[in-house]
């Protein structure tokens, strides 16, 4: 990285352990995987036996300023992988702790989606919690660690979108993150809705 | 012959091998010395149950040699037989020309005339590769650097016989070509040596390049066709044809047949027949093997010996001791470590099986008399016997001593700590293991055959024992008590399963990882008691298969997870399939069972293969209720 042509560079961590099943995902990642200022990293690929090169992904962290944990929710929580990328990158003295300032000032943004509808997500809806809630842990390891915790990008319902809706679904998130690496959000905007893509024309300044 | 005379002689044979043979294995002196007993016992000069007519049996027999090179061959890859020319050349052609320099001058010294003296000179040089071969075979050690050296020394050895054949009628000043018609194997080479020098030498090189060309472009076609009649006789019958028509050739031509079907062996090394010739040959070549062991154990004669005692015994010692030295010279020189070097020399200090042909066909030629050449003939089959029993020696006595040795110097380092691990074989497998284990701490206590190798891990720190892991007394002195783990990573499928009776019974608390070359001797492995089978190539080649999925764009994890759950299912196919394998009735040779094991592999994915892989990450059924729901 020599000249930063962008206002941010971003970093998408990727977790998916079935692409090879995926619908929504795999539209998500190629509608982002080649952007500028962009890094794509596809860790189910890059560590098939979940053996995580540590000192490599901090390195990643420490060269981009936008971090985004991009995922299908199983089970409420991150794929298994990310989970294990979180226990063992983030370390004591490095991401938190007296000494851990390397994240300190960095932004982290969840893009997700989950087969639920947004109906369900809800106090009187059969999963209970919102979205927001069952995203806690992520947020409270971003305040840990010093980062600004983003409002998530996420696609409820994925059983029953159709191959158009799953299409807008990707261009919507191509916008968002052109738009986050340069600095177009409108946060205060974005604050006011559950998710960031609620109503992007709202969110995203020209 | 004469029918049940034939019957009655062969009765006699097979009786002697079986009986004797199992007895001598027992007693841990090898097939080789059992067979030379049984002969001695049943000989002219034991029972008598046999007579003169083991001269004919040896001729015949001598067969046997043939085909174990031409299975020595077809180990061999033409690339590997490459890389042994230099000790081949060096080693083997030093080896003669010292020996034979030696001996001539004690020939000499003892007032035999010059002639006399280099032609036994030369025919002592030569050792007897079928003795010396199988014993290292058995005792699994052609592969240490002293296996290997005293291989090549032997092939040039066969080699060096032709030029001889030739030199013994000028030796007596006698015309060549008259001389080589009388008596030996390959009188019936007349019409070649009628030709003029240049022609002759042109008919061997074309020869030659035929075989070689056969080998890789007729032989092959030839064989699939035969296969394709898929009648096993026919095939064996084939075999058996191509052995003994390069024989044949190569004794029409005047060159050594066995060096023939060496050759051959080597050209279809790389062929896919190959496993189909070795089990074919194998068992010939082992009765015809045994039936040379016996005739030799035979030919020694005893009255010669009790009338001469004190001659044949000076005879034996002095042609031992003058080859063990010359050879252990020879070995320092190609700075050979100090107890393979001994191997070296103590194999090849025997005369060899040619010398019974040279002898008489130097008697006919006038080289020597009979009175001369009689206890020489005495000696060499004595010295033949004593082999085994050489080495056997050198085993038990002798290179324990270099053991010894090397534990009087660690026993100087400071602490003997106790590790919890030892590993039999220091190849590229227990190496991997034993390098794993000491970047993590655990110590580990190796044990090596080749004593080179020992040496060179010893000097690097390793706390390592040199010799024969299947001995009780070794574990123990490597402190087997003590230990928890053995790992068993030795090349000799026959060593390890031995390794693994001597654990069982002297260390049961010993847990046993052993290392299987393929699903053959895992099976084996696991019929004799052992939990933890590796075999060799199942990661590898899962790893390369992993590889190509991906390159067709499979996503990383997926083909990792597949190539899991195959190795898993493959695993239990091992334990599954092990016991239909008992259930085949009669004998199916190791290539043919190896087919079969593979058509109820594949039988078994085709029926197993799961429909959903990992459906916990499926969404497929989901996708389709809303629909229904709406």
């Amino acid at each position: 990285m020599n000249e930063r042509p962008f206002a941010h560079s971003v970093l998408i961590l990727f977790a998916h352990p079935a692409l090879q099943k995926s619908r929504v995902n795999r539209q998500l990642m190629h509608a982002v995987r080649d952007l500028e200022g962009v890094t794509f990293h596809d860790l189910y690929e890059a560590y098939p036996d979940f053996h995580i090169d540590v000192r490599r992904e901090q390195d990643l962290l420490d060269q981009h300023d936008i971090i985004v944990f991009q995922y299908p929710l199983y089970w409420f929580s991150v794929p298994a992988l990310l989970k294990m990328w979180e226990e063992l990158v983030l370390e004591h003295k490095w991401a938190y702790g007296k000494e851990g300032v390397a994240l300190r000032g960095k932004k982290l943004m969840s893009a997700l989606s989950t087969g639920g509808r947004e109906s369900l997500f809800c106090r009187e809806g059969f999963n209970r919690c919102t979205i927001r809630e069952y995203l806690e842990p992520v947020e409270q390891l971003a305040r840990i660690c010093g980062m600004e915790y983003l409002p998530p990008f996420v696609i409820h319902g994925t059983n029953e979108l159709t191959g158009p809706e799953i299409g807008r679904h990707a261009d919507d998130y191509r916008r968002v993150i052109e738009a986050v690496r340069d600095n177009r959000i409108d946060w205060e905007a974005a604050r006011s809705f559950p998710r960031l893509n609620t109503d992007l024309d709202a969110v995203i300044r020209k | 012959m004469h029918g049940e005379d034939f019957f009655f002689q062969a009765l006699v044979y097979l009786a002697a091998a079986v009986i004797s043979v199992p007895i001598a294995k027992r007693l841990g002196l090898g097939s080789v010395l059992g067979y030379l007993i049984a002969g001695a016992i049943i000989g002219p000069y034991g029972l008598g149950l046999i007579g003169e007519e083991g001269q004919d049996v040896m001729h015949f027999a001598e067969f046997g040699v043939i085909m174990m090179l031409f299975l020595i061959g077809l180990e061999l890859q033409p690339q590997m037989l490459w890389r042994l020319r230099g000790p081949i050349l060096g080693m083997g052609g030093l080896q003669v020309v010292a020996t034979t320099l030696a001996i001539g001058l004690v020939g000499m010294a003892l007032g035999l005339p010059f002639p006399t003296a280099l032609a036994a000179g030369m025919i002592l040089s030569l050792s007897s590769t079928a003795i010396v071969l199988q014993t290292l075979n058995e005792k699994g050690l052609m592969r240490t650097d002293a296996g290997q050296s005293t291989f090549s020394v032997l092939l040039f050895q066969d080699i060096a016989v032709i030029p001889m054949l030739a030199i013994m009628p000028l030796l007596a000043g006698n015309d060549p070509g008259a001389g080589g018609q009388a008596g030996h194997a390959s009188a019936s080479a007349a019409w070649v040596e009628t030709l003029p020098e240049w022609a002759h030498t042109l008919v061997v090189l074309a020869v030659i390049t035929a075989i070689v060309i056969a080998g890789l472009f007729l032989v092959r076609p030839l064989f699939r066709a035969i296969a394709r009649t898929r009648l096993r006789e026919i095939f064996t019958a084939a075999a058996l044809l191509l052995v003994i028509g390069i024989a044949l050739l190569m004794t029409k031509i005047g060159l050594s047949p066995a060096l023939g079907t060496f050759l051959a062996g080597v050209v279809l090394a790389n062929s896919e027949y190959r496993h189909e010739l070795e089990s074919d040959i194998e068992p010939f070549k082992g009765l015809l093997l045994g039936l040379f062991f016996i005739a030799v154990g035979a030919a020694i004669d005893f009255q010669l010996v009790a009338s001469r005692p004190m001659l044949i015994a000076l005879l034996v010692a002095g042609l031992v001791l003058v080859k063990f030295l010359v050879i252990l010279a020879l070995g320092r020189a190609f700075r050979m470590g100090a107890d393979q070097n001994v191997l070296f020399a103590a194999s090849l200090a025997q005369g060899g099986e040619f010398a019974f042909v040279l002898f008489s066909f130097a008697v006919q030629n006038r080289v020597m008399t009979s009175a001369v050449a009689d206890p020489l003939v005495g000696a060499v089959a004595l010295s033949m016997a004593l082999t085994p029993l050489v080495l056997l020696l050198n085993e038990k006595l002798v290179l324990p001593r270099f053991g010894a040795r090397a534990g009087a110097e660690r026993a100087a380092d400071a602490i003997d700590v106790k590790n919890p691990v030892i590993i039999a074989g220091f190849g590229g497998f227990g190496s991997i293991i034993g390098r794993l284990l000491r970047a993590n701490g655990i110590g580990v206590t190796v044990l090596e055959l080749d004593s080179d190798k020992a040496e060179l891990l010893r000097k690097l720190g390793l706390k390592v024992f040199y010799g024969d892991a299947s001995r009780s007394d070794l574990l123990h002195a490597a402190g087997a008590e003590e230990a928890k783990v053995f790992v068993l990573a030795v090349d000799e499928p026959e060593k390890v399963l031995h390794m693994v009776h001597t654990a069982k019974k002297h260390f049961p608390h010993l847990v046993l990882f052993a290392r299987a070359t393929d699903r053959t001797q895992a099976y084996e492995l696991l019929d004799a008691g052992v939990q933890h089978v590796y075999r060799e190539t199942l990661d590898t080649s899962l790893r390369a298969g992993v590889d190509t999925l991906r390159a067709l764009g499979f996503r990383a994890h997926q083909a990792h997870r597949a190539a899991m759950t195959f190795r898993q299912h493959d695993e239990h196919a091992v334990r599954e399939l092990r016991h239909l394998r008992h259930d085949a009735g009669g004998y199916i040779t190791e290539a043919r069972r190896k087919i079969e094991d593979l058509e109820q592999l594949l039988l078994a994915e085709l029926r197993d293969h799961p429909e959903h892989v990992d459906a916990g990450w499926d969404s497929a059924y989901f996708v389709e209720e809303p629909g229904k729901r709406e």
